[in-house]
């Protein structure tokens, strides 16, 4: 078993990453975006139907998770810190801002490079850098969270 | 069919996620702590993530259709605005704090950790925040959606 975080498991990870994102768009003609399809569950103007397929995904990502707790069980540590002060506040600055800017990790990361729109380009490059700068900032700034 | 394709595709999602490394805060903080002992693996992530869907891509819209709906789906717009902007910005910034985007975040809750449900529950709070402050723009994304079911 390779170590899971390790080069080739990022590399094998992430190419798994990469076909559910492709077979989204050739079986569902829809792009993978993760806070869009969950946004998109809870929004008020979002049709029943609509709901029930959003939520069929987000499910099979909790028992997708299931499954990589049994195997992989150093794969799920938990959050960062405890401090749930934080957490709070990286989860409202995550939500919020993945839906103003349109997309995360996997809509304008993994699906948007792969079409390289110009948005999706633009956002991840600069969330990479606010990622960058945040984590420079905590770790040799203020010399590390609590 | 499709609500079957969705449940499934979402598994296959979150196994790719555990395994690359993207499940693991204190990777990802590693990963992003460039000025710091950078941890480079992550990047093999999306650099992985792209090229299968760089070429799936251009395989998938190549057909007359999807396979279980009647177009695709694909957003359109090019242009730059300071939404996407300072939407990226929270967003990283968000990301940097805690080592969790949405999809690891929602993967990650089957960890059972109470600080992982603190995290989830304010990004869902956060979505709803900004349809609070910002009313939503995509009337044509929903018309979009509604039309090929």
């Amino acid at each position: 078993m390779i170590e899971p975080g390790s080069i080739p498991a990022a590399l094998v990870g992430g190419a798994v990453i990469g076909l559910a994102a492709a077979l989204m768009l050739a079986v569902n003609g829809r792009i993978l975006g993760v806070s869009g399809i969950a946004a998109g569950m809870i929004a008020a103007g979002t049709s029943g139907s609509e709901r029930l397929l959003r939520g069929a995904f987000l499910l099979g990502m909790l028992v997708g998770g299931l499954a990589i707790g049994r195997v992989i069980p150093q794969a799920l540590p938990g959050a960062l810190t405890s401090n749930h002060g934080v957490l709070a506040l990286a989860g409202l600055a995550v939500g919020f801002g993945t839906r103003l800017g349109g997309g995360c990790t996997s809509g304008h990361g993994v699906c948007g490079m792969a079409r390289l729109s110009p948005r999706s380009l633009v956002a991840t490059g600069v969330f990479m850098a606010a990622g960058f700068a945040t984590v420079f900032v905590i770790r040799h700034v203020l010399g590390g969270l609590s | 069919m499709r609500l079957v394709s969705f449940f499934a595709l979402g598994a296959l999602f979150a196994i790719g996620l555990g395994i690359s490394g993207m499940t693991q805060p204190a990777k990802v903080v590693g990963f992003l702590d460039l000025f710091g002992a950078w941890d480079p693996a992550l990047m093999f992530v999306m650099g992985g993530a792209v090229m299968v869907n760089f070429v799936g891509y251009r395989l998938a819209v190549g057909r007359p259709h999807p396979l279980l709906a009647a177009r695709f789906d694909v957003p359109t717009r090019r242009d730059i605005d300071w939404q996407l902007l300072l939407g990226a910005t929270l967003f990283g910034a968000g990301w940097g704090l805690a080592g969790f985007c949405p999809g690891p975040a929602l993967v990650a809750l089957a960890s059972g950790s109470v600080d992982v449900m603190v995290f989830v529950g304010a990004m869902f709070a956060g979505f709803v925040l900004k349809d609070l402050v910002i009313k939503p723009a995509a009337p044509k994304l929903q018309a979009g959606l509604a039309a090929s079911r």
